[in-house]
């Protein structure tokens, strides 16, 4: 087996020998029931970390993600319970903001040649204090095109529901591995993270380039917001505080190398999964607090940062005792 | 006038434009044994920012930087909250929360220094679970005490300085003196210029990195201490909340370089009081404090335009050419 696929192998044992454990500690936990609302209550989560994946794939890093998502579920409540805007226009609006956002971050990466992640530091304030300043309060949506779609679903037998935004965030993964895998965009994504003065030497359009990846992810951000509105039928400017983490959490523990250059979308799906098993886990036991939930992840964070560096150290070595030219994805140690 | 910064400058708009939203801004008196005023109250406020940016500011400097600051103040308030309640003495209490503090800044500078991970990720790792960890300490609830040993730390006064200034104050002097009479601060520029030619010039890097994020964990784990005796509690889920965020930001306003090799202790504490003078201005104002962010935002972008590239290119090309025989001396800075 390739060194590229471990970390993807690792991951996924990784949550079947979970997922195994569970279901013979509490047997009710193998259900549609619950395989349905793990893609429902992680629907925002995985669509804003898929995002994620093509910006660590370049080698860059969004902390702006929870911000977005906050700023877009207050907008689409300010729009639609005060000025009557139907939902489908506003999630338009807000859609097109979001990535114009991204897009405007990607440039000032690209063209002022600074960290990614103080930039959307900066982005990050940004998104949150705009949508403080918008409100201060949790703003319900009672809209009945809200209820309609929250009704919607498909029952699986044994009872599970396949819900719109489970759906929703199951085709967000299909684009985004065709995208990231299939595409010329998907190519220079890697290519950059890869090494980007290669890249630029191969004529990769860097500018263009980043600022599609930063308009992505912030599109992805504002989806996510629409969903997550969806999913509490509110706008709240504190909401998703934290989900920055999560979301790079997934992406990584997803088998997705920090430094750029090499992963796969979705090992982001099983990595969204494994957070959603320890949560479903603690609500099961009934007995554990939710912190422990910050614990296990940051324990798998360590793990899988070590893998990858095992990983490097294993390619390295393979890459010195064949000196020909090898097309293999060389992440640069930072 | 080459020792006038930018940053003297900044600071001192905001003071002034705290004084024109706030007439008595700049009164100072002095109530029950210390100095009270909106003015003092500044830098009471900004210290503990101030003292987690002396240490981020050692990290940045080495190309690094440390997100589990916030963390870790919660796990040392945690500490000293939950001992000092089972009935141990105020030195030892003090003494574990600065340990543990050290602890995770050995843990980070040995996944930095020794497993070679990037910086931001490897301290994201203790940023998660610190506070997992935090809120196994406390068992999930804010554990408050009443000692006066613990809280004299946070609200008491030294000599009419709040003692939060105080230990601020002491820790950049001392750090600083460290770094600069020292030829430790010129390893540590080093190291962020270029860690591998810095090895092969004979430094220590392994050991000088563990040693930065060990400090910083030790500042971050003062700041933890004076945010829990403030409060006389320890909330692990709000202690340090978003201070790593601010800690950087500080260090950014004061000059040092994101790309490591250039830093200025004192300048970094000046930038956590600009950011302290900014907060004061909005409450001030009658602003929601949520309009602080979108401040935040815009300072730093603003110091991001400053320093970049383009910008410098654009500055040296509007400048008049200089006559052929005014070529700059060697050594002499041209921005």
């Amino acid at each position: 087996m390739s060194p590229r696929l471990w970390p993807l192998a690792a991951t996924l044992s990784i949550f079947l020998i979970a997922y195994a454990v569970c279901v013979w500690q509490f047997p009710n936990m193998w259900s549609t029931r619950v395989l349905g609302n793990f893609l429902t209550d992680n629907a925002f989560l995985g669509i804003v970390a898929v995002g994620m994946t093509f910006v660590i794939l370049s080698g860059g890093i969004d902390l702006s993600v929870g911000s977005v998502i906050a700023f877009t579920g207050v907008l689409l409540a300010i729009l639609i319970t005060r000025y009557n805007v139907h939902p489908l226009i506003a999630f338009t609006l807000a859609l097109a903001l979001a990535a114009a956002f991204g897009a405007l971050m990607g440039a000032m990466i690209h063209y002022m040649n600074v960290p990614s992640f103080i930039v959307t530091l900066a982005g990050m304030f940004l998104a949150r204090g705009a949508a403080s300043v918008l409100t201060r309060d949790s703003i319900p949506i009672n809209h009945e095109f809200y209820s309609t779609v929250t009704s919607l679903s498909y029952r699986l037998p044994g009872g599970g529901r396949l819900s719109v935004i489970g759906l929703i965030m199951v085709a967000v993964f299909v684009v985004g591995t065709i995208l990231a895998h299939r595409t010329r965009f998907g190519s220079y994504v890697f290519a950059l993270g890869g090494n980007a003065t290669s890249a630029n030497l191969l004529g990769v359009p860097a500018a263009r380039t980043t600022i599609l990846i930063y308009a992505l992810s912030s599109f992805l951000a504002g989806l996510s917001g629409i969903v997550f509105s969806l999913y509490t039928s509110a706008g709240y400017p504190l909401a998703a505080v934290g989900v920055e983490l999560d979301t790079i959490a997934a992406v990584v523990i997803g088998g997705t190398l920090l430094s750029g250059g090499s992963g796969f979308i979705i090992g982001t799906f099983v990595g969204v999964m494994i957070q959603g098993l320890i949560q479903t886990y603690i609500v099961f036991d009934g007995t554990l607090s939710s912190w422990w939930t910050k614990i296990v992840i940051g324990g798998l964070l360590f793990v899988f940062i070590v893998l990858q560096r095992l990983l490097v150290y294993a390619s390295k070595r393979r890459w010195r005792k064949t000196p020909a030219i090898q097309i293999g994805n060389m992440p640069e140690v930072a | 006038m080459k020792w006038i910064k930018p940053q003297y400058i900044a600071f001192l708009i905001v003071l002034l434009l705290n004084f024109a939203l706030f007439r008595g801004f700049f009164t100072i008196s002095i109530q029950d044994g210390r100095l009270f005023g909106s003015l003092i109250d500044v830098f009471n406020r900004g210290a503990p920012v101030a003292i987690l940016a002396v240490g981020m500011t050692a990290v940045i400097a080495t190309k690094g930087v440390d997100l589990s600051v916030g963390a870790v103040m919660a796990v040392a308030g945690a500490v000293a909250a939950s001992l000092i309640q089972s009935g141990q003495p105020l030195g030892i209490v003090i003494l574990a929360a600065l340990g543990i503090g050290l602890l995770c800044g050995l843990w980070n500078g040995f996944l930095v220094a020794v497993l070679d991970l990037q910086p931001i990720i490897a301290t994201l790792i203790l940023m998660v679970a610190g506070r997992g960890i935090a809120q196994l300490m406390t068992e999930g609830r804010i554990v408050t005490f009443n000692d006066p040993g613990l809280i004299y730390i946070g609200s008491g006064a030294l000599l009419t300085i709040p003692m939060p200034v105080v230990i601020a104050g002491v820790l950049m002097v001392v750090a600083t003196l460290i770094m600069r009479r020292t030829a430790l601060g010129l390893f540590i520029e080093s190291i962020g210029v270029n860690r591998s030619a810095s090895t092969y010039a004979g430094l220590r890097s392994k050991t000088l990195l563990i040693g930065v994020y060990a400090f910083c964990g030790l500042c971050a784990s003062i700041a933890g201490l004076i945010a829990a005796a403030d409060i006389r509690g320890a909330d692990a889920n709000n202690a340090g909340l978003w201070l790593e965020l601010d800690a950087i930001l500080a260090v950014v306003i004061g000059g040092t370089s994101l790309l490591g090799g250039r830093f200025s202790i004192p300048l970094s504490v000046l930038g956590a009081l600009i950011i302290q003078g900014m907060n004061t201005g909005i409450l001030l104002s009658g602003f929601p404090s949520e309009f602080n962010l979108i401040v935040k935002a815009f300072v730093v972008i603003v110091i991001l335009m400053v320093q970049s590239p383009i910008v410098g290119n654009i500055l040296t090309f509007m400048r008049p050419t200089p006559a052929p025989t005014a070529v700059p001396a060697p050594g002499e800075k041209t921005s």
